[in-house]
């Protein structure tokens, strides 16, 4: 097990969640993309404490982003309820009544 | 009492205030508070000069002076009072004939609409008279110059709705501009090169040298100017006669006796500053006037007119002897002529209100209806006329002896004409006052209907006239006047030795203490004679005479007395020929007015002076204002009009570089805005995944940037 494997995971989970992210329509869908992207992140964080620093600075900022990824799709999650029961769907694309 | 001076005109200007304000409410329409304060007035006046008379100094001076206007620490104008011997006469005269003639107003203005107003009217012009008579400055006298000339002009178009009374009043005050005119031209000379304005030191200025030579000439000529004006002198003697439009007692106070005389008075206030060539223009003037103006008398018929041009006669030869350098005879006739005058001017006031016309051929015999009238008429007529006894023949007579020595003793035989001149037109007096007194009171009655009617005035008219007569007699005057009244020394800067620096003291003076230089000046030598009026005289004589002091009295006494003969000879004459033309009828009047056609249509139309400066003045200043009309209408408003169409063409540019290049800018900068904005806003799609690829776009393109 060495660092590049690893990174190479990252790159690979990084890049499927930002697919998911860029084609999916549905408001879930982009967000469990969202999860992948920060997913892939912590695998780098933790990789690069392991190999590369003394300390566990990596793993803590790990646990801090699955933390804050909790609340995110909790905060998310609401909003797309609150949007389904208005406009009666979670398209991406039609939440657009912002745009001038 | 001397101290309290300034109060005297202050006394009618507060009952003018009170009058002009509510007169017409109180008591008898306030007639009795104007003849009260002008009493006040009179009693402080009488002690003023029984205060100098007990002095009796002819340097008597009383002069108070402070600060007007101020700039720091320099008095720039000072105000005040000047009392000398000739203030306190003049006081008496204003104040006697003002005082009087109050008290004639209120039994000839009885009725009349506008009495209370007239009464503000009178105690408003001796408010004015008392002040010009107190001042000590030129400027303070031009001030109640002014003012005297607007309470003339007031009272003369009193009846103004007699349109040739108002007229008269706009005439008198227009034509007295002109000479006023002249006066202030004097006065800002005078200012300009000496700095000050009180008499004393602008003598002392003079005397220092500051102003000397033409320009002092100049300045005393422009003075005179003053005079000619208010005293009604050649060639502004035109306003006098149609003054006669207002009520007859103004006539007597204003335009005979003190307000006229008034150029007179100002005459001799500044004679010192008078060069030799500025007394000569001033005697040349009186000696025209005098004679013109008593001409023109012998052929009026309207008894005002005739006594306005007697005034303008007499006044002429008060000028004409200060001018000649009789000064003392000069103001020796002013004060007897105030009160001979008034009284012939209230004598006809009198005869007027009694038989409500002014048209002599119209009356006749009135002596036996109006006793008191004829009788004081009679006495000023024989003073006018320079009957020994009556005061007018104790000052003209020096007048003539001071206009005989001056052409003794000048080179010029053409002088001679002063003397001359004056002494003819003592004998036109005569002849005319006569004749006026014959066709009034002698004779069968003309109009009967009108003699009946007439009546002897109440005691209130004939009171001042008996006061005024009696003061025609010449023991009131003659002694004490001459020596009083003396010639102050000139400070004008002769030949150039410069003149002392007291140089305003009077003439004995320089007696008492005798200078080289001074007699160089003017060397009056011998003690001054009580009766001497000319003592010495700037042009009467030349450099060798001067110091000739036994030579000079010996002409001065020969003078005198040739005058005093040649002038009864002459006023019996031009009496006796009254009373044969116009009484006895051995010459026919009309017969000799037919003989002279042209000279009497002449006279009578006064020389044709009013014609004349209609032709000339009149309708010259209306051609000119016509002119000036064209122009302003043409050339004036045509160049306004011009820069308003500049200005319409230079606002129609701006507007255009408004249009265009501001709004432009404006707008420019608007729609650029706008342009750019809806080409970023095409950015912002709203789709999820453009922002993503963006994002991932330029994450990727910052990668391949940091990797190479």
């Amino acid at each position: 097990m060495t660092l590049d494997k690893l990174l190479i995971i990252a790159a690979a989970l990084f890049c499927c969640g930002l697919y998911t992210v860029m084609t999916r329509r549905n408001a879930v869908a982009v967000l469990m993309g969202v999860e992948l992207i920060l997913n892939a992140t912590n695998i780098n964080f933790v990789a690069f404490s392991f190999f590369l620093s003394r300390v566990m600075g990596g793993q803590i900022f790990a646990v801090f982003v699955i933390v804050l990824a909790a609340a995110e799709a909790a905060v998310a999650l609401a909003i797309f309820l609150r949007m389904f029961s208005t406009t009666g769907t979670v398209e991406v694309d039609t939440a657009d009544q912002l745009k001038g | 009492m001397i101290r309290y001076a300034y109060i005297i005109p202050f006394l009618p200007l507060l009952s003018f205030f009170i009058n002009i304000a509510v007169g017409k409410r109180l008591p008898r329409k306030g007639d009795w508070l104007c003849l009260g304060t002008i009493a006040v007035a009179l009693a402080m006046s009488i002690g003023i000069f029984y205060e100098v008379f007990r002095a009796y100094d002819p340097n008597f001076r009383y002069h108070i002076a402070f600060p007007w206007i101020t700039v720091g620490n320099r008095a720039l104008l000072n105000t005040g009072i000047l009392i000398d011997n000739v203030t306190a006469v003049m006081l008496l005269v204003v104040t006697i004939v003002s005082t009087l003639v109050h008290l004639f107003s209120i039994g000839y203005m009885h009725g009349d609409p506008r009495y209370s107003r007239f009464f503000a009217y009178l105690s408003i012009f001796s408010f004015s008279m008392l002040g010009l008579v107190l001042a000590e400055s030129f400027l303070f006298i031009y001030i109640f110059w002014e003012l005297v000339g607007l309470s003339s002009y007031l009272l003369i178009g009193f009846w103004f709705e007699k349109k040739s009374a108002s007229d008269a009043g706009k005439k008198a005050f227009i034509v007295n501009r002109v000479g006023d005119f002249g006066f202030l031209i004097g006065i800002l000379i005078i200012y300009a090169t000496c700095g000050v304005l009180g008499y004393d030191q602008v003598f002392l200025a003079i005397g220092e040298g500051k102003l000397s030579g033409t320009l002092l000439t100049l300045a005393g000529i422009g003075v005179f100017c003053g005079a000619i004006g208010k005293s009604a002198q050649f060639p502004l003697h035109v306003w006098l006669p149609d003054a006669m439009e207002g009520p007859t007692p103004v006539s007597a106070l204003i335009h005979a006796a003190t307000m006229v005389a008034a150029g007179v008075y100002l005459v001799g206030r500044v004679y010192p500053m008078f060069t030799p060539d500025a007394f000569l223009f001033i005697a040349c003037f009186g000696l025209i006037t005098l004679f013109l103006t008593a001409s023109i008398a012998l052929a009026q018929n309207d008894i005002k007119k005739v006594l306005a041009y007697s005034t303008c006669s007499q006044l002429g030869y008060m000028i004409m002897g200060l001018g000649v350098g009789g000064y003392t005879a000069g103001l020796a006739h002013l004060t007897t002529h105030a009160a001979f005058k008034a009284c012939l001017f209230l004598g006809s006031g009198s005869v007027i209100h009694a038989v409500h016309s002014q048209d002599i051929q119209e009356m006749g015999g009135l002596r036996k209806k109006m006793p008191i009238t004829f009788v004081t008429f009679l006495i000023a007529t024989l003073a006018i006329s320079g009957v020994p006894g009556f005061s007018g023949f104790y000052s003209k007579d020096m007048i003539l002896a001071a206009a005989l020595e001056f052409g003794m003793k000048s080179a010029n035989p053409l002088h001679m004409i002063f003397f001359i001149g004056a002494l003819f037109t003592a004998g036109l007096t005569a002849f005319y006052m006569f004749r006026l007194v014959i066709l009034t009171f002698f004779g069968a009655p003309k109009d009967h209907h009108k003699y009946d009617h007439a009546h002897e005035s109440p005691a209130s008219m004939w009171v001042p006239l008996v006061v005024l007569a009696g003061l025609s007699f010449s023991f009131w005057y003659s002694g004490w006047f001459g020596t009083l009244v003396q010639k102050p020394k000139s400070v004008a800067n002769l030949a150039g030795i410069s003149a002392p620096a007291k140089a305003a003291t009077m003439e004995h003076a320089a007696v008492m203490a005798p200078a080289p230089q001074e007699e160089a000046v003017s060397a009056p030598a011998g003690a001054p004679h009580a009766e001497d009026p000319a003592a010495s005289h700037g042009t009467s004589a030349p450099a060798g005479h001067g110091t000739d002091a036994g030579h000079d009295a010996h002409i001065a006494h020969t003078a005198h007395t040739y005058a005093m003969y040649s002038s009864v000879a002459v006023g019996t004459l031009g009496i006796f020929l009254a009373f044969l033309v116009y009484s006895f009828g051995w010459i026919n009047p009309d017969r000799v007015a037919n003989a002279v056609k042209p000279l009497y249509k002449f006279l009578q139309n006064k020389w044709y002076f009013d014609e004349l400066y209609e032709a000339t003045i009149i309708n010259g200043s209306k051609a000119l204002s016509r002119g000036l009309a064209w122009f302003d209408m043409h050339v004036v408003d045509g160049l306004v009009n011009l820069t308003a169409q500049i200005g319409v063409f230079v606002s129609f540019l701006v507007g255009k570089f408004d249009d265009y290049v501001v709004d432009g800018a404006v707008n420019g900068l608007a729609s650029a805005t706008t342009g750019s904005g809806s080409l970023l806003g095409r950015l912002q799609t709203g789709k999820l995944y453009h922002y993503v690829f963006v994002l991932a776009g330029g994450a990727l393109i910052i990668f391949l940037i940091k990797a190479f």
